[in-house]
């Protein structure tokens, strides 16, 4: 029995489905079987990150009307034999599917896979409650800007109703020098005002754009620092324990992880 | 109870005015012919002079249309005005909300953007208030913890509520119908004192250190629970 994990953020454009992406293919890269379902209905992209868009034919509504079996619309990857996606319908609403349905759903694909990555819409409405049906953990991703913190704050009392293991955090975007001169939120900042654990912090990178773009995740490219970044996610998730990578000069990360360690508030 | 014949209305007088004890065991009704008797029987003598009546009436408990009517029949007497009606016992539902009004809860947690926390005395919030998240109090707010949300206390009115916390960088405080935002400033300086507000004499609302508290507010310290 696998787990599935709910990829959120309240806010759109801070980076769920390059999050989603990338992190079912990290795990798919670590050996694990690995199925990504995307819930955007109706807004779609997952696929096209994945650079799999050419070869839907069936999508979760399909799934959810009991048009097909859900294999028949699991695309497999090109890169990966163990990673397959779900694509969602462009053609209907996030009404077109009831969160019991996911449940179901969720709970099916669970059985055959060590890992159920649902990528969620943006806002608070059916579509994430659909996403947030059936997963059993949560990534609540953020950016160091005020709305998105403020967003990830919102999903996060909202994630508490559900019963669902405490959310961890992604910081995305992060740029060293804007937050070296206070001119956005730092990571301790964030991590101390919403008070989950952390798990990643991603840097800003302009290959993901490029990689997501060409249709290609960026965890392939091993020389990026945020294919890193999302590397060490994965094996987070695994179960291993990795030090956050520094974002700048070594010592800041390392001083930054010694006062965390000891608990020290700046 | 032990007087030679059972009597349902006594009627005492004390330097204030009037006591009157009515029998708690008979019914309403009887209560009410027996008073009415009692009152034409034992009309006042010196008239003119306007009589408060304080009435105890046990452990009857009197609907407010009940308590209209005892208050009209004694009234009839023009010289009478009843002053009090004092009764031993009050309704379940009523004692619930003035324990809830009166006890002080205690809550773990974080309150997020978009949660409301309320409660009808006062709160003791173990956690941080974020941005955009609200708590709400009858009483007074205490926050262990970072309060950057908005504060209402005294929502019912009592504007001798105060908000207390560890952090205090609100959006937003309240005290009864009193609003306030916060003063851009403010956030300049990084000072971690623990601050509490109040309203003073002229409903402003001041923000000052919390050992500022004992003289402004004796009562807040209370060994057991007002009732």
């Amino acid at each position: 029995m696998g787990e599935a994990i709910v990829v959120t953020s309240g806010k759109g454009g801070v980076g769920k489905t390059t999050t989603s992406a990338n992190l079912g293919t990290a795990l798919a890269l670590a050996g694990k079987r690995v199925c990504l379902v995307d819930t955007d209905i109706g807004l779609r992209n997952l696929d096209v990150v994945m650079g799999l868009e050419n070869r839907i034919i069936y999508d979760l509504v399909d799934v959810v009307e009991g048009r097909c079996q859900p294999q028949k619309a699991l695309i497999k990857d090109k890169r990966f034999e163990c990673l397959y996606l779900l694509p969602a319908a462009q053609t209907s609403d996030k009404t077109a599917v009831q969160p019991e349905q996911m449940r179901e759903l969720v709970l099916q694909l669970k059985q055959d896979y060590d890992y159920v990555v649902i990528d969620c819409p943006a806002g608070i409405e059916q579509g994430y409650k659909n996403a947030v049906a059936g997963a059993d953990k949560a990534l609540v991703v953020t950016t160091p800007e005020v709305s998105a913190v403020r967003d990830a704050d919102r999903i996060i009392g909202l994630l508490e109703q559900e019963d669902i293991e405490s959310p961890k955090l992604v910081i995305n975007r992060i740029r060293s020098h804007m937050m070296k001169n206070g001119d956005m939120l730092d990571v301790e900042e964030i991590s101390q005002l919403l008070a989950v654990d952390l798990i990643g912090i991603v840097a800003d990178d302009e290959n993901v754009i490029r990689a997501s773009n060409n249709g290609e995740p960026i965890v392939m490219d091993p020389s990026s620092k945020a294919s890193i970044a999302y590397r060490n996610i994965a094996r987070r998730i695994l179960g291993e324990t990795v030090p956050l990578q520094s974002l700048d000069e070594e010592d800041k990360g390392m001083f930054a992880r010694i006062k965390r360690f000891f608990g020290v508030r700046s | 109870m032990n007087k030679q014949k059972q009597q349902n209305v006594t009627i005492k007088g004390t330097k204030d005015g009037l006591t009157l004890h009515l029998n708690d065991t008979c019914s309403f009704a009887e209560l009410l012919t027996e008073l009415k008797t009692k009152l034409l029987t034992n009309k006042h003598g010196d008239a003119d002079q306007i009589v408060t009546v304080y009435v105890k009436i046990g452990n009857r408990y009197l609907t407010t249309e009940q308590e209209t009517e005892l208050k009209a029949l004694i009234e009839e007497n023009q010289y009478l005005v009843v002053k009090q009606i004092d009764s031993n016992v009050i309704l379940k539902q009523d004692a619930v909300r003035v324990r809830e009004e009166s006890e002080l809860v205690s809550v773990t947690k974080v309150v997020r953007s978009g949660q409301v926390l309320h409660v009808e005395g006062d709160l003791l919030l173990v956690g941080d208030v974020n941005p955009g998240g609200t708590v709400v109090a009858g009483g007074n707010l205490f926050v262990l913890g970072a309060l950057k949300g908005i504060a209402h206390a005294g929502y019912r009115g009592n504007k001798n509520a105060v908000i207390a916390a560890s952090l205090m960088k609100p959006s937003q405080l309240r005290i009864a119908d009193i609003i306030t935002r916060s003063e851009e400033e403010r956030s300049e300086k990084e000072e971690n004192i623990m601050e509490c507000a109040y309203l003073d004499d002229n409903d402003q609302m001041v923000i000052d250190r919390v050992q500022t508290l004992p003289h402004l507010r004796p009562n807040l310290t209370r060994v057991e629970r007002r009732i």
